[in-house]
């Protein structure tokens, strides 16, 4: 099977095109177990095309890829039994409830105890009283909130989450961090997307920058902090940013 | 076949069960135009209508009846696909360790499920209307069979718009001609009063052939070959849509 040490996910020379349009254009990385990566780029960059490779979804035209050790092309089967996907998109059933949602998740997961499972996650994203109601009946962040907890079970060892708080206001936004830091520290290796260059700070260990096709830097924060002219030293007068304000007056610890 | 697809896919047919039975509305909308439409032209219609039989009008015209419930009824099941293929949840199922293709058969059994609800709708109430059938249980059984075989080879049709739509209208819209068919054939009044070119074509329509079928199994005559015939079209067309909606799934979910 897999080795604790190789990475848990190798990317290697990935191309994919949509008729003209040459997206990835040689994409390589890796991310190592139990670490968050930042996947950053601007609208168009090629983002979702690259995590739904990742996921099986779509096929590379060129280029290699593993994930947990398994090939994304030749083991798909083995692939999608450690990942985890939440999509740009919110991906739930509007029909269903919130737990009712969670419980298919449990069961097409093959997994024992699905109501429980569901119980306890509701609990951890602050869904239970919302538990009952239909989907369609939910805020955005809440919609969010499911959709990622829905990710999380069965606990794969590699989730990717394709903008995950793109939508969320900055207390749900927190709430999503917070939940993404916890699993790393449980050993889970994150990729993420965003378009918040905040957010890649905030969480990401490594953070690649994916343009034209391309991951035209790839380091931890230091790193790419260095690639620009050393910061010169100034006081100013610390002032709250927006954020903070916010999240004062709505009563939030940040 | 993955060792889940039995499990799997009666648990995602649990889920679209319950989309039907949280909103009861599309099979009463299905139901609803073939009632009307009996009503017409047994009320309106039926009076000018020579059909050349001494049996009333009603059992006449209830079997082209039950199969534009049929075609109707369909539309629901390109809706509900064309639903999950937009809002992200079937990519989800796609990226987990799921049976790939118990996506689809829970689709494809729920619209069974569906069609043979309302199909017992509009039965009971052509029963008020009068329909009468002194037909044995292997007559009905027979029927039944009919109506199951030409529901699947239409919900396999069905199932193409449902993977490739690109908007909901377009998804539905395949079920007009459908529904129009049976007005070109022996379903409301005999062939032979048709102009010849349309004679020809309603003789040689699969409509005419199941209708016939149906109405002599009901009169408790003799089907001749004519049974041979309905059930080479269904059968037929059952395996070229399902060739085709596999096609189209395959190239979908690479
Ligand atoms: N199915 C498709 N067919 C054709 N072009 C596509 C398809 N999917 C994506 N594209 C194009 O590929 C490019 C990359 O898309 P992608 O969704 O991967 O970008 P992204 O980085 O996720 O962007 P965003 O930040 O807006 O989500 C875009 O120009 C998009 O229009
Ligand atoms: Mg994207």
């Amino acid at each position: 099977m897999t080795t604790q040490q190789a990475p848990a996910i190798q990317v290697h020379g990935l191309e994919k095109s949509y008729k003209e349009l040459k997206v990835l254009r040689g994409v390589d990385f890796t991310v190592a177990r139990g670490s968050i990566f930042a996947l950053l780029g601007s609208n168009g960059a090629g983002k979702t095309t690259a995590v739904k490779i990742l996921s099986t979804l779509l096929k590379a035209d060129a280029g290699t890829a593993r994930v947990n050790g398994f090939d994304v092309a030749t083991q798909a089967a083995g692939v999608r039994e450690s990942i985890s996907l939440t999509g740009q998109f919110a991906a739930v059933d509007e029909i269903l409830s919130g737990r009712e949602n969670l419980v298919l998740v449990a069961r097409l997961r093959h997994l024992r105890n699905p109501g429980k499972i569901a119980d306890d996650l509701l609990a951890r994203f602050s869904l239970t009283d919302a538990g009952a109601r239909k989907v369609s009946t939910y805020s955005g962040g809440m919609r969010r909130r499911l959709d990622i907890a829905m990710s999380l079970i069965g606990n794969p060892p590699v989730i990717f989450l394709d903008e995950p708080t793109t939508g969320l206001d900055p207390q749900a936004r927190i709430e999503v961090w917070q939940a993404v830091k916890e699993l790393a520290e449980n050993g889970t290796t994150v990729l993420l997307t965003t378009q918040y260059l905040d957010e890649a700070e905030h969480l990401a260990d490594r953070i690649a920058i994916l343009h034209e096709g391309r991951i035209i830097v790839n380091g931890t924060l230091t790193e790419l902090k260095q690639l620009l002219p050393p910061a010169r030293v100034e006081y100013v007068e610390k002032q709250p940013t927006l954020e903070d304000v916010f999240l004062t007056l709505i009563g939030t610890k940040a | 076949m993955s060792k889940h697809f039995f499990g799997d896919t009666t648990v995602l047919l649990g889920r679209s069960l319950r989309h039907i039975t949280r909103s009861p509305d599309t099979i009463i909308t299905t139901a609803i135009m073939p009632i009307a439409m009996m009503l017409m032209f047994v009320y309106v219609f039926g009076g000018a209508i020579n059909t050349g039989s001494n049996s009333s009008y009603v059992n006449y015209m209830l079997p082209g009846i039950l199969l534009i419930t049929v075609a109707s009824g369909i539309a629901y099941t390109a809706y509900r696909l064309f639903m999950d293929m937009k809002g992200g949840i079937f990519e989800r199922f796609q990226s987990m360790p799921t049976a790939r293709s118990s996506v689809l058969w829970a689709h494809v059994l729920t619209s069974l499920v569906a069609n043979l609800v309302s199909l017992v709708v509009v039965m009971l109430v052509a029963l008020l209307m009068g329909f009468r059938s002194g037909a044995g249980v292997l007559a009905w059984l027979s029927v039944g069979g009919i109506l199951i075989l030409f529901t699947l080879a239409l919900t396999w049709i069905a199932v193409i718009p449902g993977l490739s739509a690109k908007t909901m209208e377009g998804a539905s819209a395949f079920s007009y001609p459908l529904i129009f068919l049976p007005f070109l054939s022996s379903a409301f009044v005999p062939t032979d009063t048709m102009p010849t070119v349309v004679r020809v074509f309603a003789e040689n329509q699969p409509v005419t052939s199941i209708v016939n079928a149906i109405r002599n199994l009901f009169a408790e005559q003799p089907v001749g070959n004519g049974i041979w015939i309905a059930l080479a079209w269904c059968i037929g067309i059952l395996i070229v849509s399902y060739v085709f909606a596999m096609n189209t799934y395959r190239r979908k979910i690479s």
